[in-house]
């Protein structure tokens, strides 16, 4: 029957279409199927699995990824919509052996349980860092208002965004996204 | 879940991404943030066999104003509505509806054009651009035309745009001075659909009559709909309570909310007497009307 399943097989991939894309600072080009979702694209295709797929449908947030800066969900866009574009995965985090200083104070402040939704609450926060280096509680929590942590360790989650802005900002630096 | 699968294509200018709607005959689907069409997509509620993609056009992303109107870019992001300084100052309504709009992610990706124009009641712009009297300026492949939003919803997901048609900008009537807006909404958690919300507009006149008003509802109908009945009661009157709870009555009496898990529908029946009362008063003080 390899030969029907072959031809199951070919029905069911659909047009192609290639895609150059950079992330973390290096270039990636592929041809996918043009439905792969960017998620998909970066996990199988370029094969970076610190980005999670927790709900598909738009709700957690584990999959989020900085376009161009700003965090988005990469369950709910297109990999062909990022042709040309540049992105940002929690593996560009951390630069030449040393951890950014969001994951030192995750690491810190005890920010994760399972971990699960923790690369994206990482994503969310550096870029609430870069926007506004000096957030209140109120906006850190707002700003991770669409990352889920099923653990429900959001406190944790709130001091380590904290931490992590007091490092930031300190004179000697604790480095820069 | 993969979404089924489709021709995609990116055009650079809006001729041509009408082009590609008109070949297809309404077999295309325009993809702007894609946070409703992709999701609808991957469950199979939407098949299409084809995906014309907007964001290679950049000059359908602006929020800006002229000697008229206040004019959003169709792809104008929703969390570009809470970014503009000119719509801090002089429109808050839109900070009000865009500061809920799905979460602060998403709202990267959604956009102006996609959340009126999906047809979807429960999206909370319609009734704000219902409250505000907005033209819908719409590109097809023969000719623009100008649709009211009042004329635009039919039915629920179904508006009077034709498949080959596409929503470039929005026009808002520019304020004036003593008119103020405001959009309120209940909302049980981050992320979900309204329960109910209301958009109100007020212009005043220096004796603090109302001249102008305009009232829009959210998740309370098959559509976003006009409290038409509410605005004629509020022109000529004085905005004061007494005009606002009579306003806020005949709101409630055309809302046709069903229930769910959101709350029963006699509940939000009566949230929207509650959100018309508290909508009118912010628009009242946003056009310095005072109590």
């Amino acid at each position: 029957m390899a030969l029907a399943e072959a031809r199951i097989g070919e029905e069911e991939m659909g047009p192609f279409s290639r895609v150059h894309v950079t992330i973390n600072g290096k270039a990636y080009d592929a041809e996918v199927e043009t439905r792969t979702l960017l998620v998909h694209f970066i996990r199988e295709t370029v094969g970076l699995t610190g980005t999670h797929i927790g709900c598909d449908t738009t709700n957690c947030g584990a999959c989020t990824v900085l376009l161009e800066g700003k965090p988005v969900k990469s369950c709910t866009i297109l990999a062909v919509q990022v042709d040309g574009r540049s992105i940002q995965t929690v593996e560009g985090l951390e630069s030449g052996g040393k951890l950014h200083p969001i994951q030192e104070a995750f690491i810190e402040e005890h920010g994760l349980q399972c971990g699960f939704c923790t690369p994206g609450m990482m994503m969310t926060s550096v870029a609430l860092l870069e926007k506004n280096p000096h957030p209140t509680e109120a906006q850190i929590r707002r700003a991770i208002s669409g990352n889920l942590c099923r653990c429900t360790g959001y406190v944790n989650i709130v001091k380590a965004v904290e931490h992590a802005a007091k490092t930031m900002s300190a004179p000697s630096g604790g480095g820069k996204a | 879940m993969i979404p089924p699968r489709f021709e995609y294509y990116a055009p650079a200018s809006i001729d041509e991404a009408v082009k590609v709607l008109d070949r297809f005959g309404g077999e295309a689907k325009v993809l702007a943030g894609g946070q409703s069409l992709l999701p609808v997509m991957k469950l199979r509620l939407a098949e299409p066999k084809a995906l014309v993609d907007l964001n290679r056009i950049p000059e359908l992303a602006f929020i800006r104003e002229d000697d008229k109107h206040l004019r959003i870019g169709a792809m104008t992001r929703t969390n570009d509505l809470l970014d503009s300084q000119l719509l801090k100052e002089r429109y808050p309504i839109f900070q009000d509806a865009a500061f809920d709009i799905a979460d602060p992610i998403v709202r990267n990706m959604g956009t102006v054009g996609g959340n009126v124009s999906h047809g979807d009641p429960a999206n909370d712009l319609p009734a704000c651009m219902l409250a505000l009297e907005a033209l819908y300026l719409v590109k097809g492949p023969k000719s623009s035309r100008t649709i009211p939003a009042k004329e635009f919803y039919q039915d629920t997901f179904v508006t009077v745009l034709e498949p080959n048609e596409i929503l470039v900008e929005i026009h808002v009537p520019k304020a004036r001075a003593r008119e103020g807006a405001a959009y309120v909404k209940l909302e049980k958690r981050v992320g979900d659909f309204p329960m109910v919300g209301v958009a109100a507009r007020l212009a005043l006149d220096a004796a603090g009559t109302v001249e102008h008003a305009g009232l829009g509802l959210t998740a309370v109908g098959p559509t976003a709909l006009k409290a038409v009945e509410a605005e004629k009661h509020l022109v000529g009157k004085k905005a004061d309570e007494a005009a606002f709870e009579k306003a806020a009555e005949r709101a409630e009496a055309i809302a046709l909310p069903t229930s769910d898990l959101r709350g029963p529908a006699d509940y939000k029946k009566s949230m929207v007497r509650v959100l018309a009362r508290r909508a009118l008063r912010l628009a009242r003080d946003r056009a310095g009307g005072g109590a």
